[in-house]
């Protein structure tokens, strides 16, 4: 009963979907009339009926009601209650019924919090978001409906589990973080849409993508973070970026969403770029959807590859034409309409936040290629190639480079004059080479390649910009002003320290591997590994070895690392947990790999040890950036309301 | 400043980098794509040694050694040709004897394969798309492609 209430639901959000199109659409043109507030509630009640259907499906997890296909496909009886609850946007289906209760919400929003002074532009925003609801709630109704049942006879009595490598907290938060910057940026899609269509100024549109893009890419950028962290401990394969089709699908929307905030501000300031700034917003989306497309069809052969479809991505390629080609063909059309902005230096602010628009948009251009080049050599039957992160490397690793260079000489540049000649601004760079120096030559005495050692350059001297960024704001400008500057200044510094982050940790030293037996050593740099004890450390749906690595390092004992293999049972999947010992100098990371049977009859485990110099600098960077976003967009809150009661 | 001399700037700055980003994928293209090769591919026309390639086939059955002191040496055949393989690192749980596995690494001059990334699918019914083609083509394999369990 409860799986038939929750597939009613989700049919009810689709008809208010359209019912909230319809009526935004007709009360764009005449805000006055009742249709403006039947817009807004379908949307609201939309959003309310999917919630509602995606707690339904929690609670079908929570109860292990197997007779439902998806639940009895990623659930057992045996699971621990959170990764039952986790479980419910673990699969395919539950997180299509998450993403589209997300973007029924952000038409709720638009309606709520879109363009006050415009309602055209709001309504118009608010149907266009009513028609992308349609097509992805379609595409869950039609294909990929969590609620479906499955025949009497096949109904199991335990349940097949979530794969177990999906059972861990980090990636049980992933999917729906990632997926609120996925949905979030959604907004900016149909506000530049909403823009082109309404023939508005570039200004106003950019004022009200500019929001939205923030909270979306702080999301994607917390998103990816507990993805590469969870890739980093729980595949156990050392690394926490492979340039995997995966992982690219979320850094190109990424890119593409840093690069429309940065156009957005100077669309909003000075009026430069407007057909840019709506040109971001409709590809940010797209990209969004062309990701879903790469990760949900498995035409990508991923090395996480999860969902294998060929129906649903056919489903997805159609929707991500009429994504892209739609919002294209009207951009085409109508992006004069968005007006010219005001002239400006080459050396004023905006002309290198376009400098910047542009590497970040080559970026996603050279990421895009190499991420899909192997399906078109496909297509067109050619050889079978794979794109690895050789090409990345050498290719969006120079784009990024020369964007560092730049980030720290933005936030001093006036807007529309030139400022270069500027004498407050003349001694900061010195002050910058400094850490920047100083973070290269610590490279280099960790023995770093030249990659690494400009790496560390670029990153200490990023770091050190933002530093005095976030003191110059602090001194110089006034509140409101003030609150989104240091938003900046954070996810700047943020960025320096994944630069800085990434060439340390390209200093580790290769990985051992050896099969060690109980008493057996191993060494690694300094540091000798002993297997003193294997013993079993069962949990509640899975089996496990358990090996108790001391850690010796010049004869004194530092730490015992205890990293496992487990059996998860219903699975029948052997999974390895990874172990790793976090200093400030880096991470000494563990992996228990397959018994063998030695010929004297001896029982070894192949150990795997690696030692990750200073991975956590990764990990503060992708935390600065996210607070930056959630500063920013806190001086945004801030701003708004003192307009308000202005 | 006027209007023209701002777009050329905008232009010109635009071309300069786009040539870059041109020129070094081009660069990358030409040496930094990995091809597969199937057993039978190999035995035909062998790539250098030291060029990175993926290799794919079936683990042959009491082909795999594990020597005492790690890692691992195996037979990757499609049924027609076979590729001997050493790898120093730990093989993923899915490996198996009989199941389908891509390996990227080089040949060295013996033409050994030495991989330094073995891959196998969490799913014991998942065959590689590229070992699967190339099976097909030496008429081993009928089942369908890819039949994997979703979810991310």
């Amino acid at each position: 009963m409860i799986a038939e209430i929750g597939r009613f639901l989700a049919a009810i959000a689709l008809v208010l979907s359209l019912v909230q199109l319809m009526a935004g659409w007709r009360a764009a043109t005449a805000p006055e009339s009742g249709l403006a507030k039947v817009s807004a509630r379908a949307a609201q009640t939309a959003t309310a009926t999917l919630a509602i259907a995606f707690g339904l499906l929690i609670y079908l997890f929570i109860v292990s009601d197997f007779s439902v296909a998806y639940v009895a496909g990623h659930s057992h009886v045996d699971k621990p209650l959170f990764y039952k609850v986790a479980a419910a946007w673990g699969g395919h289906e539950g997180s299509m019924l998450l993403w589209c209760t997300l973007m029924t919400a952000v038409g709720a929003g638009l309606a709520a919090f879109g363009p006050k002074a415009d309602p055209g532009l709001r309504l118009r925003a608010v149907a266009i978001q009513g028609g992308l609801q349609i097509l992805f709630l379609a595409f869950l109704v039609f294909t990929s409906n969590p609620f479906d049942r499955i025949p009497f006879a096949d109904i199991p009595v335990q349940g097949a589990d979530l794969n177990p490598i999906l059972q861990d907290p980090a990636l049980a938060l992933h999917p729906p973080t990632l997926y609120l910057g996925y949905v979030g940026i959604s907004a900016a899609y149909s506000l530049a849409l909403a823009g082109l269509i309404e023939g508005r100024g570039g200004r106003l549109v950019a004022a009200a993508i500019r929001p939205w893009a923030i909270g979306a890419w702080t999301a994607l950028t917390a998103g990816i973070a507990l993805g590469a962290w969870w890739a980093y401990y729980e595949l156990g394969w050392g690394g926490w970026w492979f340039w995997d089709p995966v992982e690219n699908a979320s850094f190109m929307p990424w890119l593409i969403a840093a690069a429309l905030i940065h156009s957005a501000i100077a669309t909003q300031r000075t009026g430069a770029f407007p057909g840019w700034t709506a040109l971001l917003g409709l590809l940010a989306f797209s990209l969004s959807a062309l990701g879903a497309f790469l990760v949900r069809s498995g035409v990508l052969t991923s090395v996480h590859a999860f969902a294998l479809d060929p129906e649903r991505g056919m489903w997805i390629l159609g929707i991500l034409a009429v994504l892209a080609g739609g919002g294209l063909a009207v951009f085409g059309l109508r992006a004069g309409k968005l007006g010219e902005g005001d002239g400006f230096e080459p050396t004023s602010r905006e002309a290198f936040i376009g400098i910047n628009n542009l590497f970040l948009a080559v970026t996603a251009g050279i990421v895009l290629c190499g991420t899909i080049y192997p399906l078109i050599a496909d297509a067109l039957g050619l050889r079978s190639v794979s794109v690895g992160a050789p090409y990345f490397n050498r290719t969006a690793t120079p784009m990024m480079a020369a964007l560092l260079i730049l980030l720290p000489f933005a936030p001093y540049l006036p807007w529309r004059s030139g400022g270069m000649k500027r004498a407050a601004f003349s001694w900061r760079p010195l002050v910058w080479t400094i850490p920047g120096a100083a973070a290269g030559i610590a490279v280099l005495m960790m023995g770093g390649s030249v990659l690494a050692i400009a790496g560390a350059v670029l990153g200490g001297w990023a770091i050190a910009g933002a530093v005095t960024d976030l003191i110059d704001s602090r001194v110089l400008a006034h509140l409101p002003a003030k609150v989104s500057a240091y938003g900046r200044g954070l996810a700047h510094a943020g960025v320096g320290l994944i630069a800085l982050g990434a060439a340390a940790d390209s200093t580790g030293a290769p990985e051992v591997v050896r099969a060690l037996a109980e008493g057996e050593t191993m060494v690694i740099g300094e540091r000798t590994i002993a297997l003193a004890d294997l013993r079993r450390a069962d949990g509640s749906n899975y089996l496990a070895d358990q090996a108790q690595l001391v850690v010796t390092e010049n004869g004194r004992r530092t730490g015992v690392l205890t990293p496992e293999r487990r059996f998860y049972v219903a699975a029948e999947q052997n999974t390895r947990e990874v172990d790793i010992q976090t200093t400030w100098s880096g991470d000494l990371y563990a992996v228990l790999g397959e018994p063998r049977q030695r010929e004297d009859g001896s029982i070894a485990f192949e150990v795997r040890m690696s030692f990750n110099p200073m991975t956590w600098l990764l990990g503060f960077g992708a935390l600065m950036i996210t607070l930056g976003g959630l500063t920013a967009l806190t001086g945004m809150a801030l701003g708004r309301r003192r307009e308000e009661m202005a | 400043m006027r209007k023209s001399r701002q777009r050329l700037w905008m232009v010109g700055g635009a071309g300069v980098i786009l040539a870059a980003a041109l020129g070094l994928m081009l660069l990358a293209f030409g040496d930094a794509l990995v091809l597969f090769y199937s057993p039978s591919e190999v035995a035909a026309a062998p790539p250098p040694a030291g060029e990175r390639v993926r290799v794919g086939g079936l683990v042959e059955a009491g082909s795999v050694v594990r020597p005492d002191q790690g890692g691992a040496l195996f037979t990757l055949t499609d049924t027609v040709a076979t590729i001997r393989v050493s790898y120093d690192g730990s093989l993923p749980d899915l490996f198996r004897e009989g199941q389908g596995i891509v390996a990227e690494g080089h040949f060295d001059h013996d033409g050994l394969f030495q991989a330094s990334n073995v891959l196998a699918k969490h799913d014991e019914t998942y065959m590689p798309p590229e070992v699967a083609e190339a099976l097909r083509a030496q008429g081993v394999w009928q089942g369908n492609e890819a039949t994997a369990e979703a979810g991310e």
